[in-house]
This record gives structure tokens, C-alpha cells and sequence, in this order.
């Protein structure tokens, strides 16, 4: 069986771990235990079930491609998680710890941010929740993101660009893990994906499992009881793509993540253990972790979280790459044949199924289910100067 | 080069005589002279050194040890380059490779450990392996006879604090703050009560780091600890050009302040 809970080293097979500094290792094992807990009270889930209802916007519509399907030849689901509240699937994760943070009885919440959608998401949760709230952003990220760092200060987060490195999403948990290291006693890190130490691979794939299990109710129904051939998601830490999958990994449906060309940590990376647990890494002969390049700050980043790595080494998943070209061109088609403007991230998965459409890894007449992560909103003025 | 010299009989002879031990750091790679950086500590007193083996995610580090890090990798330090040059340093002052774990584990446990022996190294330190993710690497290292020293926090609790000084070898590091290495303005509280109760449950020598910058810093917290590690308020010195004798003036400031047991 494959997406269940992790050994008690927090491990899935041989990758997961908890490579942290001592300072860190308490806070690891009261968030396990909060979250065990928590998980298995039917009040915790009740009040989590009622905010993501109520306050996100779930649950959220699979929408059938009909203009698309009939260009492509195969027929093309999309899960929307771009219609929640603050645009993306970030929100699952976020409304799960910020309610984890109140029950740990802590009062301030750091997080780190790549394009944003996690940061305003947290800002989001913690303006819900009168929680303090500081988000970690590469300067990188800072200047092409500039909306979204807007929208998080608007929301009362304190937005601290990161000069260091490479100045986007690893430094950017870097930095975010220094601060909790001084501060673990009163604050909660709200890590956005499914890596770092254990608990928080599994925790958020559990917080993000909603995505999954929706889209596969949704699909039988509109399916006659099938489940789709294909299911894509978009993978840079892979929280999308790992609550997807947890809601069809016990299904016959093939699992395809798309990773970028210029941050494909499962295509071209090899096991290695950064930011606190064990998984495929970008890094040199020496190990030195090596700069992921993306036109997608949500996915630039060289590591993947531990359990994609397990699904890769098993088979049971299959992890390809989209390059920045072939996802500008997705963006606009998608854009144009459904009146959907979808964000960078998921338009990685979007461009595998426009490559992959009709060839035997996508026959024709398929079915394929895409996460359509977020919307294009924050990336419309980047696309804006690439197209123009 | 000789052999490595035994940590813990070497640190626990001279804490037994009456010393306090000083154990500064050297990022390895840093400037062209930084093996006569060592050099320099070995003459000025130090009773071990730390050599950092840099890393391009140091996140146990503060911007002094980052920026050190970086300009050493930036200048094309390596692991291996590194180590073979500690193999011509012969300081009769045992050394010990502090470094984070991607490096161990992409060189591989046995080969790393080895690597650490040939070039006279006679200790680790690797701060995100903490004791449950140690076995694999340790058990390399003391197969080689590689002392892995542990670090202990101030969150740790008794229980844990007691299966640390019990793994640790050569010495217990203890974490004299919640944060980031870097300096401070004086000794965090914290660090006095982390001595106080590692002292309480081992027998190990007991030396505390993080923002121990000054000598008057080491002197106030070897009242309760057996030693101190300095390595930001020497790195920042060494960053901003100063020369190699000036460093090792700066840390035999902090012998003499010390006493020589």
C-alpha cells in the first residue's frame, strides 16, 4: 500500500526523516502528537471541515474541458482549486495548522513563500485567527511576486525578503527555519509542502488528501463510476500533487507529476537530504545543493518532498518535466480554448498532457483528471512582459 | 601528517588538570591563509579546533558563518580539498570537522569518515543529524575512530539530554541558545543552565557555543562549563581582512582571560 501513514522515523521506504538541529526535535515531536491527535478527533475535523467549507470555498468543482478535449482527443478533467478562497490549494494546509498552532497553544506563525500563494495564504489563516504571522520571501520572488507580497502585508503578515543564495524559495525556507529555531517555543512553523522533518511531509499531504478525494468522487460521478486513465499535477516540493494522488493512489489511474526542466529534482536530482528530510536533491559532486531555475516561483526549488521520491523509486508515480516555452504556451491555451487563466505552476501539468496527447503515454479517447493548483492572477504581469 | 590525535582522552587530561578548554573555528577554504589560520589558534592555546566543512544551506548558521561559508565556496572550497589540506597543518591540537549532513551522506558514511582520518581529523560535528537520524553515520565514524560529537539544546529534555551525553563522543556541544550561531552581547542565560545540566549528567568535558564572543563571555560561562567554542566573533574578525596573527591575538586574548590550567 502506497500514501499511508509513514513509519515512526518518519520515513516512506527509505526517504522522509526528521534531519534536524536539536533545538528543533521537541517542536517536531509535540507537532506530531498535536497532529495525531488532532487528526483522530472528530471535533478537530468537524471544525476544519466547516472552515474549509464555509470560509474556503470547498468544495471545489471538477470542470470538463469540452473546447480543449475536442482539440486534444482526450478528455480533459480539471480540478479547481484555483476557484478557493485566496487562489490556490495552499489554503487546505493553511486553515489545517493555523488550527493546529491555536490547539499547540502558540501565538505566532513564520512561513516561508515562493510565488506567494502559500504566504497569503498563512496571512490569510492568521488574519482569521488573530495569529501573529512573518513570511520568509526570496528577494527574487519578492520583485516578481510584488502582488502578492502586497496582498500579504495588506492581510498584517511582516514580509522579510531574503538576500541570501539564491534568493528564491530554498532560501526562503532557510531563512524561515533560523527564525524557528530562535523562536520554536511560541511559534509554529506553517511549512507550505510536503517536505521538510517529519510530521510535515505527511501532515500536509493529509491537510491536502481533500483535493484527491473530492476529484475522485467528482470524476466517477461524471464517469459512469470510472476513474480517470490519468491523473497530472504539477510537483516542486509536490503538495498538490501529493494530496491528489493520496485520493487515487488505491485507484488504477496512473499518476503523472510534472516537475520544471530547470528544477527537476526526481528527473535529474539524486538522493540527498536538505531542509530536513531525505529525498531526491539538485546538488553537485560535493553535495552542495545546486540553484533550481524556474519561470514558475512556486516550483523553483531543488528538492522534492520524501514521499514523491518513494512513489518515483516504486514506480507507482511517473515524474516528467515541462520547460518554461512549453508552459507559456499551456498558460495562453488554456487561457484562450477554456477561459481559464491558470497559474505558471499547474500549467506545467497542463503542457505535459498538450505534449503528451495522443502518444501512448496520453491515447487518444483517455481520460485525464489535471489539479489546476492556482490561478494565473499573480503571473499575469510576468506573462505580460514574456509574451509581449 | 600524523594521526589523529584522540579527542576526548586529549580534552579530558586537560580538563582534569585544571584547564578550560578553548575550541575556536575556522571555516576551511575561507582566504588563501586559513591553514595558517589554524596554525595561529593551535599557537595561541586553543585545546581543539573546528574546521568548518562550508555547506550551501547552512541553516544552523547566522549571517557571519553564512557569509563565510558562501566566500569559501564562491573561492572553490571543497570537502576533499579541505581535508587534504588539514593532512600538512600538524598542529598537535586535535581537530574536528564541523559540517551539515548532505555532505556526509553524498560522499558516503564510510568513505567520509575515512576521508576525515586521512587528514588527521579526529572528530565531527554534523548539527541536522541529530541522535535519531545518527546511527548510520556514527557507527561509520567510530568505526574509523571518528568522535561524533552531539549537540545538546536547551529545549532538550532531562531524559534526552541524558541519551545525548551518553552518545556523544569526545566532548558534549552544548547549544547555548535558541537561535542561529552568531554573536551576542553577553552570555544568554540559557547557556549557564545548559552547562549546569550537562554537568549534571555526564562526565564527558562539557563545552558551550553560540555567541561566546568575547573573554569575558568564555571566563563567565567556564565558571559552570569546561570550555567554550568561538567561531562568529573570529569569523567576522577574518571576513573584514584582519591578519592571521591579529586572529590569533584575538583568541589568545581569550587564553589568557581563561588562565592556562
Amino acid at each position: 500500500m502506497v500514501m499511508m501513514q509513514p513509519d515512526s522515523t518518519g520515513r516512506f521506504g527509505q526517504f522522509g526523516g526528521r534531519y534536524v538541529p536539536e533545538s528543533l526535535i521537541p517542536a517536531c515531536y509535540e507537532l506530531e502528537a498535536a497532529f495525531t491527535e488532532a487528526w483522530g478527533d472528530a471535533a478537530f475535523r468537524a471544525e476544519l471541515d466547516a472552515l474549509l467549507r464555509g470560509y474556503a470555498g470547498r468544495p471545489t468543482p471538477v470542470t470538463e474541458c469540452t473546447r480543449l478535449s475536442e482539440r486534444l482527443g482526450v478528455r480533459v478533467l480539471l480540478k479547481r482549486e484555483d476557484l478557493t478562497h485566496t487562489g490556490s490549494h495552499k489554503i487546505n494546509n493553511v486553515v489545517g495548522q493555523a488550527l493546529l498552532t491555536r490547539r499547540m497553544g502558540k501565538r505566532r506563525v513564520v512561513a516561508e513563500t515562493g510565488a506567494g500563494q502559500h504566504g497569503v495564504a498563512t496571512a490569510t489563516a492568521c488574519a482569521l485567527f488573530g495569529l501573529e504571522c512573518v513570511v520568509y520571501m526570496g528577494e527574487v520572488d519578492v520583485e516578481r511576486q510584488a502582488l502578492n507580497v502586497f496582498r500579504m502585508r495588506l492581510l498584517g503578515a511582516s514580509v522579510h525578503p531574503v538576500s541570501s543564495g539564491s534568493r528564491t524559495l530554498k532560501d526562503a525556507i532557510n531563512e524561515a527555519m533560523r527564525d524557528w529555531v530562535a523562536t520554536v517555543e511560541d511559534t509554529h512553523y506553517c511549512l507550505g509542502s510536503v517536505m521538510g522533518p517529519h510530521p510535515y511531509p505527511w501532515m500536509v499531504r493529509e491537510f491536502q488528501r481533500i483535493v484527491g478525494d473530492e476529484a475522485r468522487e467528482q470524476c466517477r460521478a461524471l464517469l459512469g463510476g470510472r476513474d480517470p486513465d490519468v491523473v497530472v499535477a504539477c510537483v516542486g516540493g509536490g503538495s498538490n500533487a501529493a494530496g491528489t494522488f493520496a485520493g487515487f493512489a488505491s485507484t488504477d489511474a496512473r499518476l503523472v507529476g510534472v516537475e520544471p526542466a530547470g528544477g527537476a529534482a526526481l528527473t535529474r536530482g539524486i538522493p540527498g537530504v536538505v531542509h530536513g528530510s531525505k529525498s531526491y536533491l539538485l546538488q553537485d559532486e560535493h553535495g552542495q545543493v545546486t540553484e533550481a531555475h524556474s519561470i514558475s516561483a512556486g516550483l523553483d526549488y531543488p528538492g522534492v518532498g520524501p514521499e514523491h521520491a518513494q512513489l518515483a523509486e516504486m514506480g507507482r508515480a511517473t515524474y516528467v518535466t515541462a520547460d518554461d516555452a512549453a508552459v507559456l504556451d499551456a498558460f495562453t491555451v488554456l487561457s484562450r480554448t477554456e477561459g481559464i487563466i491558470p497559474a505558471f505552476e499547474p500549467a506545467h501539468a497542463l503542457a505535459w498532457v498538450l505534449r503528451a496527447a495522443g502518444t501512448d503515454d496520453l491515447p487518444a479517447g483517455s481520460t485525464v483528471l489535471l489539479t489546476l493548483s492556482g490561478r494565473g492572477d499573480k503571473d499575469a504581469a510576468q506573462a505580460m512582459d514574456l509574451l509581449s | 601528517m600524523s594521526a589523529p590525535i584522540a579527542l576526548e582522552p586529549h580534552l579530558r587530561s586537560l580538563r582534569d588538570g585544571g584547564r578550560k578548554l578553548l575550541v575556536p573555528y575556522v571555516t576551511g577554504g575561507l582566504s588563501p591563509e586559513w591553514c595558517e589560520v589554524v596554525r595561529a589558534f593551535a599557537d595561541a592555546g586553543a585545546d581543539a579546533i573546528e574546521i568548518g566543512l562550508p555547506f550551501s544551506d547552512p541553516v544552523m548558521d547566522g549571517p557571519t558563518i553564512q557569509e563565510a561559508s558562501q566566500r569559501a565556496l564562491d573561492g572553490g572550497a571543497t570537502p576533499a580539498a579541505i581535508v587534504a589540506a588539514l593532512a600538512d597543518v600538524d598542529v598537535h591540537v586535535p581537530l574536528v570537522a564541523m559540517t551539515y549532513y548532505n555532505l556526509v551522506f553524498r560522499a558516503g558514511h564510510e568513505r567520509f569518515a575515512s576521508s576525515l582520518v586521512s587528514g588527521g581529523v579526529s572528530g565531527a560535528i554534523v548539527p541536522d543529524v541529530p541522535l535519531d537520524e545518527l546511527d548510520p553515520w556514527a557507527a561509520a565514524a567510530d568505526a574509523a575512530g571518528v568522535a561524533t560529537v552531539l549537540l545538546a539544546s536547551p529545549v532538550t529534555p532531562d531524559e534526552r539530554l541524558a541519551r545525548i551525553a551518553a552518545r556523544s563522543r569526545g566532548f558534549v556541544y552544548g547549544v547555548g541558545l535558541m537561535g542561529v550561531t552568531g554573536e551576542r552581547e553577553r552570555v544568554a542565560s540559557t547557556a549557564t543552565i545548559m552547562a549546569k545540566r550537562l554537568k549534571a549528567v555526564t562526565d564527558l568535558p562539557v563545552v558551550i557555543g553560540f555567541g561566546v564572543s568575547t573573554p569575558q563571555h568564555a571566563v563567565e560561562l567556564c565558571a559552570e562549563a569546561d570550555g567554550v567554542v568561538i567561531a562568529s566573533a573570529l569569523m567576522r574578525r577574518m571576513l573584514d581582512g584582519a591578519s592571521v596573527a591579529e586572529l590569533g591575538d584575538q583568541l589568545h586574548a581569550v587564553r589568557v582571560a581563561l588562565g592556562r590550567g
